[in-house]
This record gives C-alpha cells, sequence and structure tokens, in this order.
C-alpha cells in the first residue's frame, strides 16, 4: 500500500505543473500538512516502515535465499528451525522462510491489485453516482445495494466455476465486491460537495461534468478514500487467506500466507513453527496497515484525531 | 440592439408540497458596458433569475418559460456544449461567498490556467503569464510569486479579488456578480466594488450586480431592477428609483436606508416577512406588508407593469390607497406601533 499512499500524497507536485522557477513560492497544499501530521504520529510511523521492511523481504527475500520454494527434501522432511533453515521446513522438506516470502508475495499483491480495482471502480462509480443524483443516482446505487447483499463466498465459487481458478480471477472478484463500500463512500463525500460554490464556480466556468467529476471532485475527496483503502488491503488480505484456506483460493504449489497457515493448522501440534512464523507475519502485516490506516484518518482528517 | 435581454423568464421548482414560482416573468435589459442592479429581499427571486441566465438551475427547480436572448442568440434553446462555451467564456459569474468558491484542492495557479486554456488557444505558458498579469491588475502583490498558493493561504478580500480576476480572465462581454460583497466588511466591500468598476471601464464588460444592499446599488448600477417575490415591481435608472421610488415596496426599501441625517433611535425595517411562493400570488404581491392604507381585497391578477416616464415602469397597484405620501403612512404608522 504504501506505493500508492505515496503516489496519491506526492500527486499535488504535479498538479501545478507550470514552469515554476526555483523561487517562487510553492504554496502549502492540504497534503503536505497531512503528511506533516503523519510524521508526528509515532505507531503510523513505525507501522508504515514495518510494512515496508515486510515488503522488501517478501520480495527481495527470495532472491538472496539459497533455497527454492519448490525444492522438496523428502530425507528431512519437517524440522524445526536451524542454522541451515532459518524458518524450518516443512513436511516435504521444503524451506519455510521462502515460502512465507513468496506466500507473503501473493498476498500483497492480491492485496493492493483487489484493492486497486476496487479504488478504481468504487472511486469513479461513487463520484458518477454523487454528482449526476436525482434518478440516475438513484438506479446506480439501488444496483450496489443488490449486489451487497449476495453472499460473497457463493459468488466467489460461482465465478471460480464458470471461468476456473486462477490468481486473476481472485483479483477481481474480491476487488470486485470491495468496490461497493468505496463507491458509498465516495458518493456521500461528492454529495456533501457538489453544492459547495467552487463545483457551482466550475460549472459557471464552462467546465464539463467529466472535468469537474475527475479534477475537482475526485481530489477533494481522496483523503477518505485513502484511507480506506489501507483499510481494505488487510481486509482482502483476509479474505483471500479465507478462500484459500476453503480451498478456492491460490493452489499448490503456490502459496499464500492464507494457504501456509492452514497448512500451519493441521500440523499445529507436532510442527508448530508451521502455523507460528506464516501467521506472525500475517498478522504483522494485518497490524501495521490497520494502525497506518488510522494515522492516515488522523492526519487527513484532523478533527477526528481530537477524540 | 442590447446585450442580454431577459424576456419573462420564468423558473420553477418542483417540490414535493408544490410548485414554487421563484422567478415568475422578469424582464430586464442589459446594455453593452452597463451595469444594472438587480436588488430585493432575500427569496426575491435574484440569485434564481441569474443562475437561469447560464442556466444553472439543478433539479427541482426548471426553466418553464420566457428568453434569454444574448448576442442575438436565446440562451434557452442552446445546445449544452454551446452553453459550455458561453459559460466563462462570454458570460462570467462571481459568487457571493469566496471563501467557498474556489476549489481548496488546487492552486489558484491551476484553477486560473484551466479556465484560460478551456476557453482560448493560449498555451500552459502564455495562459500562466496572463493569470499573473490578471492578479497583478487587481491589486495582490506579487501575484507571479503568489499564484501557486493554495486558497486557503488569501484572505477573504484577496480571495474575492482572486474571483474577480479569474472571471474576467476570459474577456467576458457580461459579468453576473452574485452579490460579490455580501460576505465581505466593508472596508473591503468598497474596495472590491472599485475594482469592479474599475476593471469594467478597462475591459468594456458589462455588469448584472445582484444585491440587496441599496447603498452598493446607488453607487454602481446606472440601471435597477426591484423584484418582489418573483417578479419585477420597479424598474428604472438609478436617480429615478431612489430620487422617484413608484412603487410601495420600493420606496419601503428606500426608506429602511439607514441615513446620516435623520436622528433617531429605530431603524425602519420593512414590516413583515415576504409571502409564501408555493402558493400563487392573489392581486399584488406586497399587499400583506403595504404601508398604504387598503382600499380593496387583493384578488384580481397581478397589477400590470406601467411605464411611468422614458425608461422607469412600474406594477400599477391599484389594491392601497396612494393618495397620501409614504412619509406621512409611515409616521402614524409607527406611532400606532408605539403607543
Amino acid at each position: 500500500m504504501s506505493g500508492s499512499v505515496e503516489a496519491v500524497l506526492g500527486a499535488d507536485e504535479d498538479v501545478g505543473r507550470e514552469p515554476a522557477t526555483p523561487e517562487i513560492e510553492r504554496g502549502a497544499s492540504l497534503w503536505r500538512d497531512a503528511w506533516h501530521r503523519l510524521g508526528k504520529n509515532k505507531l503510523a510511523l513505525i507501522s508504515l516502515f514495518v510494512f515496508i521492511a515486510i515488503a522488501l523481504f517478501c520480495v527481495v527475500g527470495p532472491f538472496l535465499s539459497p533455497w527454492d520454494s519448490q525444492q522438496q527434501d523428502l530425507m528431512i522432511g519437517a524440522q524445526g528451525p536451524s542454522a541451515t533453515h532459518w524458518f524450518g521446513t516443512d513436511t516435504l522438506g521444503r524451506d519455510l522462510m521462502v515460502r512465507v516470502m513468496e506466500g507473503g508475495r501473493i498476498s500483497l499483491m492480491v492485496g493492493l491489485i483487489a484493492t486497486l480495482v476496487a479504488l478504481l471502480i468504487g472511486v469513479l462509480y461513487g463520484a458518477t453516482a454523487g454528482y449526476l443524483g436525482g434518478k440516475t443516482d438513484a438506479v446506480m446505487m439501488r444496483l450496489v445495494d443488490i449486489l451487497y447483499a449476495l453472499p460473497f463466498t457463493i459468488f466467489v465459487i460461482l465465478l471460480m466455476v464458470a471461468f476456473g481458478r486462477s490468481l486473476w480471477l481472485m483479483f477481481v472478484a474480491i476487488g470486485f465486491v470491495e468496490w461497493l463500500s468505496m463507491a458509498r463512500i465516495v458518493r456521500s463525500g461528492v454529495m456533501a460537495l457538489r453544492k459547495q460554490e467552487f463545483i457551482e464556480a466550475a460549472v459557471s466556468l464552462g467546465y464539463s461534468h467529466r472535468r469537474i467529476i475527475l479534477k475537482h471532485l475526485i481530489p477533494n475527496v481522496l483523503g477518505p478514500v485513502i484511507v480506506v483503502a489501507t483499510l481494505t488491503v488487510p481486509a482482502v488480505m483476509l479474505l483471500e487467506a479465507f478462500l484459500s484456506f476453503l480451498g478456492l483460493g491460490v493452489q499448490p504449489p503456490n502459496a499464500s500466507w492464507g494457504v501456509l497457515i492452514n497448512e500451519g493448522q493441521q500440523n499445529m501440534e507436532i510442527f508448530p513453527w508451521l502455523l507460528i512464523f506464516p501467521a506472525f507475519f500475517f498478522a504483522l502485516t494485518l497490524f501495521s496497515l490497520n494502525f497506518l490506516g488510522d494515522g492516515l484518518r488522523d492526519a487527513l482528517d484532523p478533527k477526528s484525531a481530537r477524540d | 440592439m442590447a446585450l442580454l435581454h431577459v424576456q419573462d423568464l420564468k423558473t420553477y421548482f418542483f417540490m414535493r408540497g408544490g410548485v414554487v414560482r421563484a422567478v415568475d416573468g422578469v424582464s430586464f435589459e442589459v446594455e453593452r458596458g452597463q451595469t444594472v442592479g438587480i436588488v430585493g429581499e432575500s427569496g426575491s427571486g435574484k440569485s434564481v433569475s441569474c443562475y437561469s441566465i447560464l442556466r444553472l438551475i439543478d433539479e427541482p427547480g426548471r426553466i418553464v418559460g420566457g428568453s434569454v436572448m444574448f448576442d442575438g442568440e436565446d440562451l434557452l434553446q442552446a445546445t449544452n456544449s454551446r452553453m459550455r462555451e458561453i459559460r466563462g467564456g462570454r458570460i462570467s459569474m462571481i459568487f457571493q461567498d469566496p471563501m467557498t468558491s474556489l476549489n481548496p484542492f488546487l492552486r489558484i495557479s491551476t484553477q486560473m490556467v484551466e479556465t484560460l486554456r478551456l476557453h482560448t488557444d493560449l498555451d500552459q505558458r502564455a495562459a500562466l503569464h496572463k493569470a499573473i498579469a490578471a492578479l497583478e491588475e487587481v491589486g495582490i502583490a506579487e501575484a507571479s510569486k503568489r499564484i501557486h498558493s493554495y486558497p486557503h493561504e488569501f484572505s477573504g478580500g484577496m480571495r474575492q479579488r482572486v474571483m474577480i480576476a479569474s472571471a474576467l480572465l476570459t474577456e467576458p462581454d457580461l459579468l453576473i456578480a452574485d452579490e460579490p460583497t455580501t460576505a465581505l466588511d466593508v472596508t473591503i466591500q468598497a474596495q472590491v466594488l472599485d475594482l469592479l468598476k474599475q476593471r469594467q471601464e478597462r475591459l468594456g464588460t458589462a455588469i448584472i450586480l445582484v444585491t440587496h444592499d441599496l447603498g452598493v446599488v446607488a453607487g454602481t448600477c446606472e440601471r435597477v431592477n426591484v423584484m418582489y417575490a418573483g417578479r419585477d415591481v420597479e424598474s428604472g435608472t438609478a436617480d429615478q428609483i431612489f430620487y422617484d421610488p413608484h412603487h410601495a415596496y420600493t420606496q419601503a426599501l428606500q426608506k429602511a436606508i439607514p441615513s446620516l441625517q435623520t436622528k433617531g433611535d429605530l431603524l425602519y425595517t420593512v414590516p413583515g416577512m415576504p409571502p409564501d411562493l408555493s402558493k400563487p400570488v392573489q392581486g399584488c404581491a406586497f399587499y400583506p406588508r403595504c404601508p398604504y392604507p387598503k382600499l380593496a381585497p387583493p384578488d384580481g391578477p397581478p397589477p400590470e407593469l406601467v411605464v411611468l416616464t422614458e425608461g422607469h415602469c412600474a406594477q400599477d397597484c391599484q389594491y392601497c390607497d396612494r393618495s397620501k405620501p409614504i412619509e406621512d403612512v409611515l409616521t402614524s404608522d409607527v406611532t400606532e406601533a408605539f403607543e
């Protein structure tokens, strides 16, 4: 998530793409204020670093490790942590550390991509509904209500049956469910903004609907959207773990944290490290993202921080 | 031919409780380079008339009748894309509250350049230079530095200057100023009005100035339209409206202006409230509040606008006794109230 948070927070730099000479005051944007406030929040800052560390561990780690995640060694079987296998090995003798790293890659990827899908659909859909209002809004939001009412598991099982199991389908399936709440949040934000004079002024200056939605409304609701997105990533990762746990998600020999935790709990009493290591990283990631989300909420909406 | 000719404009709001006739047959003209004031109380339909000119009326409101001829083109018949060209390009608007009419998330430069590039062929650099020049002309010091600021870094008066600069950026033929000084304090108010006047002289822009402050009108407008309950009750040159008001409402409004000459402790206010526009007006809308002695119950059609003298017309009301001048009627009223 950190990548896209920074991308959005840094986005104000390209807002003024004018030829700027160095001595021109750039003005302090609301984003910079929020960034500053976030910097003062120790817990959020630590969470951000923990999250980046985990992400680096998962992405870069496998290249540095001498072991291959698919390489079985049935002679040794499951072994506890040792100098050769830091996290131990699983029942097929595969190095658990590499499996945790690669599982993390998949879990994080699902979390980020599905959130991105949800973000894209949700923001555009919600902003359009909120801006147009009236009957269009009513129809669009009733559709959201209907989709909300669909049982998620059945929906995913149907998708899997219809299109076969694939990682990409899971991105789509989860993203497709998560955009609903995003759309609602954006819509309510846009509805509140729509009656403000600066939107009226934008209309009176001859801006088109598209331009107003994309350039004037969406940037104004990005604050809550970023918060929700940060909190959506762990939710999506949990969903993925849940699906994998049920056997609907990532298929062996690939592994996600959800798959590893599932394998681990089957052998929990004999080989506890198989559960402990993936669960630890998963929990740490969820914690850091949640704290980061809370911190962002306080930073982007200073009023809520006083509570 | 007049630059803008609004004829019998009607804008109704179709609410659940009934139809609100916010603007019910308003007509006026604006010549090139002229300043026309529209005055009236809150809820008399001033702003709705202006929004209707640019077709900025949202649901549940709808323009149900009349025509808005702008430079020979009926804006009520124009396509949406044509309207977008006119809005901001040939007719601009300034809003009441400068604190909320600039987008808080975009730099001033971004907002001004965006407008310019939309309506002119200027490239980024040229547009920026023009925007800086426009800010300098409205008296923003070090405009080339300040232009990259965000709206919240400006004070209220400065923001209204920025609004004026943005609105005049494309050199429109007509500027609609919807209570541009209401949210500002009195000293800033004078500065902003001076600025508007000065920019008008330079660019030859016509201005429609919506206000409920007759003092503002007296200082700036050539012609004045007095509105009450969604209709014109009187229109004329500023002199005619101020020195020879005909309609009881105009007279009462004028009495309500505090003056330095009169001494006393109570300021005159027009008694009562504007009528509920969701009910059809019987006869004269001002009847219940009219200080003149009543003659007949107001059950006829609304009074006709009649031409009094060249360029001065007013509703000719038959329901009250207008034989005595308003001063006499008012003094007796006030004394009664104190007894």
